[in-house]
């Protein structure tokens, strides 16, 4: 993608404020990446090309870079993602307790199939790798909130909280 | 009948466990200001090495010698980064500390950079745990407010400690400790070979000390009690206490806080049992190898008692598995978390990885031909101990252990396409995409 086609963005004086304060906490720019990319998620909703380039500019490395580290991690909200993101855990010790249960009657409700997006853009259903909670499975996350126990009785209700 | 014995996790059912003030007056910050002002860095290294405390981490590796690798004599900063990613399935002691008894991992840090000389901490926390994040950045902050972290700390001049919450993004790998170094520089959690090791060259190619939260949190509590008290728990290779991660099939799931030692039917009683009768357990979190029920029953959970009943201890992450579960479907679950995980680095994992999941996806689906186990066995033996680090292990002891363990399940699989437990679903076969 040319320079062109992105449009430029700028942090809030409140968020450009966090992202100095990180700067003083590491003894390297490059370990504000982590937590800036946060920051950039928060603020405008997603990481984006547009968002991907203003780390790089902020950090002082090329956006292939920031793009590597991006990929990485799974955990990011990307724009090809919905505008909230549903994990559900699959793992082994939730796969005992009714995981499979929980994520068949995601996918009936939602008419998606783990991996992709509604076609409203409002959810995307992902298989979650281990949400460290195998106490409490079935479990999922929507964004930052996390539910426990969860039946399909509920997930009506759950859902809805999400406009 | 091993008893509970409650002290990472005596108030963590209590409203409000997580705040500054509630940690005060169960006497926090008291054994931290005792050891940092009563006694020598020296000192200190040397009554955690009395104490026989062993990382909680998952390699078990005795504590106070780790520290006692850091270099002495060097102006080079040195950091502690403590290790709070927990991605290992089956474990969810560190999110229970992190999210409901955060200042105790603070108060041990403080005692760690007092023996080692460090003024720097990043604490990593996965990036799934948005609970524990807030809560350990509110306990920081509430930390400094009063003066257990910044400057002077306890009044000692010179004694300075930054503490920072650093969260992950979504990858198991950065819980392997060079990973998670990686990932705190910024870069994708790639593990690097050691040596040199992060006591030497870790963090920015600093001296770093490396220790799992719940390592770190027990460190009050042997300083507040006595070295004594703590090897009055567990046995003289394998002392203290373990905060146990029960899940799958038992009634009460939850983190069981015990003795070492403890064996693996008492923690099946003690989580309420099960109403169908038993066929294997993983001891010590996914990466650690099956075994079989009933033989494992009076396995002791030490660091000794898994190993020579063929598995390890590990992170202390017991999974039960009653009779209807089909070996080759816990198989092919696992194998893909682990093909999901592993960081690409090097061929042996990547591909391994990718490969294994795909045979056992086949053989699950009734498709699985004459020489697959062969195949999947070849796969494990060519990555283990030949990679970075030992996530190829992690995936080949898995492969190793179910298929010795249950290779009828995995050959009837393949000569009648059919799973062959009791009642077993065969939900890799119907879910395989
Ligand atoms: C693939 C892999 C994943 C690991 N995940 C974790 C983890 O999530 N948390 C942890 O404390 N240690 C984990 N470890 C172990 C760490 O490398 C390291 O041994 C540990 O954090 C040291 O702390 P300790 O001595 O206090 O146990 C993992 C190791 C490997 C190979």
């Amino acid at each position: 993608m040319s320079a062109e086609t992105v449009d430029k963005r700028e942090l809030s004086p409140e968020a450009r404020k966090e992202f100095e304060w990180l700067c003083g906490r590491y003894p390297r720019r490059r370990a504000v990446l982590l937590p800036l990319l946060r920051i950039i998620e928060r603020e405008f909703g997603c990481i984006d090309e547009a968002g991907m380039a203003l780390a790089a500019e902020l950090i002082g490395i090329s956006a292939a870079e920031v793009k590597s580290v991006v990929s990485f991690y799974t955990h990011y909200k990307r724009d090809t993602d919905g505008k909230y993101v549903i994990w559900v855990c699959n793992t082994l010790p939730c796969a005992l307790r009714g995981a499979r249960e929980l994520t068949d009657a995601l996918e009936r409700k939602l008419g998606v199939r783990c991996g992709q997006r509604t076609a409203d853009g409002r959810f995307s259903l992902k298989k979650a790798e281990c949400l460290a909670s195998c106490d409490t499975a079935p479990c999922m996350q929507i964004d930052d909130d996390h539910y426990d126990h969860v039946t399909e009785q509920q997930l009506d209700e759950i859902l809805a909280r999400y406009e | 009948m091993t008893e509970p014995v409650k002290v990472l996790t005596e108030f963590v059912h209590e409203d409000e466990s997580w705040t500054i003030d509630r940690y005060l007056r169960a006497g926090g910050y008291e054994a931290a200001r005792k050891a940092c002002t009563e006694m020598q860095p020296e000192e200190i290294i040397d009554f955690v090495k009395r104490s026989g405390l062993r990382g909680r981490g998952g390699a078990g590796f005795p504590t106070g010698l780790k520290w006692s690798f850091v270099p002495k004599d060097t102006d080079r900063p040195k950091f502690l980064a403590l290790n709070g990613d927990e991605s290992e399935p089956g474990t969810f002691k560190d999110r229970l500390v992190m999210e409901r008894w955060p200042h105790s991992i603070i108060e041990g840090a403080l005692i760690a950079c007092r023996a080692v000389g460090i003024s720097t901490v990043y604490l990593y926390i996965r990036g799934e745990m948005p609970l524990g994040y807030r809560r350990l950045v509110g306990a920081v902050k509430e930390a400094y407010d009063r003066g257990f972290l910044g400057k002077n700390i306890f009044g000692i001049d010179g004694f300075d400690v930054d503490m920072t919450i650093h969260r992950g993004a979504g990858a198991y790998i950065c819980g392997e400790e060079t990973g998670m170094l990686s990932s705190i520089e910024g870069g994708r959690g790639y593990p690097k070979l050691k040596p040199p090791f992060p006591a030497v060259s870790g963090l920015f190619g600093m001296p770093t000390v490396v220790n799992n939260v719940v390592t770190i949190a027990y460190l009050p509590y042997i300083f507040g009690r006595g070295i004594e008290w703590w090897r009055s728990f567990g046995t003289e290779k394998s002392p203290g206490l373990m905060p146990y991660s029960v899940s799958g099939h038992v009634e009460r799931r939850g983190v069981y806080e015990l003795p070492l030692g403890v064996t693996l039917r008492e923690l099946f009683e003690l989580a309420g049992g099960w109403s169908r009768p038993m066929k294997a357990v993983i001891p010590g979190g996914s990466s650690s190898k099956v075994l079989r029920l009933p033989d494992a029953w009076d396995v002791p959970m030490t660091f000794e008692g898994p190993m020579e009943a063929g598995s390890m201890l590990g992170s202390a992450a017991v999974v039960f598995m009653d009779e209807t579960v089909c070996m080759v479907d816990a198989l092919y679950n696992l194998l893909r978390f682990y093909e999901h995980e592993s960081c690409g680095q090097c061929t042996p994992c990547r591909e391994g990885t990718g490969w294994s999941v795909k045979i056992v996806r086949r053989i699950a689906q009734g498709k699985g031909r004459p020489g697959d186990i062969e195949t999947l066995l070849g796969i494990a033996d060519q990555a283990i101990g030949k990679t970075i680090c030992v996530f190829a292990e992690a995936f080949g002891w898995p492969i190793q252990s179910y298929v010795a363990l249950f290779r009828d399940e995995f050959e009837a699989y393949i000569r009648k396409g059919a799973h062959v437990a009791h009642g077993a679903q065969p939900q890799a076969a119907a879910h395989a995409g």
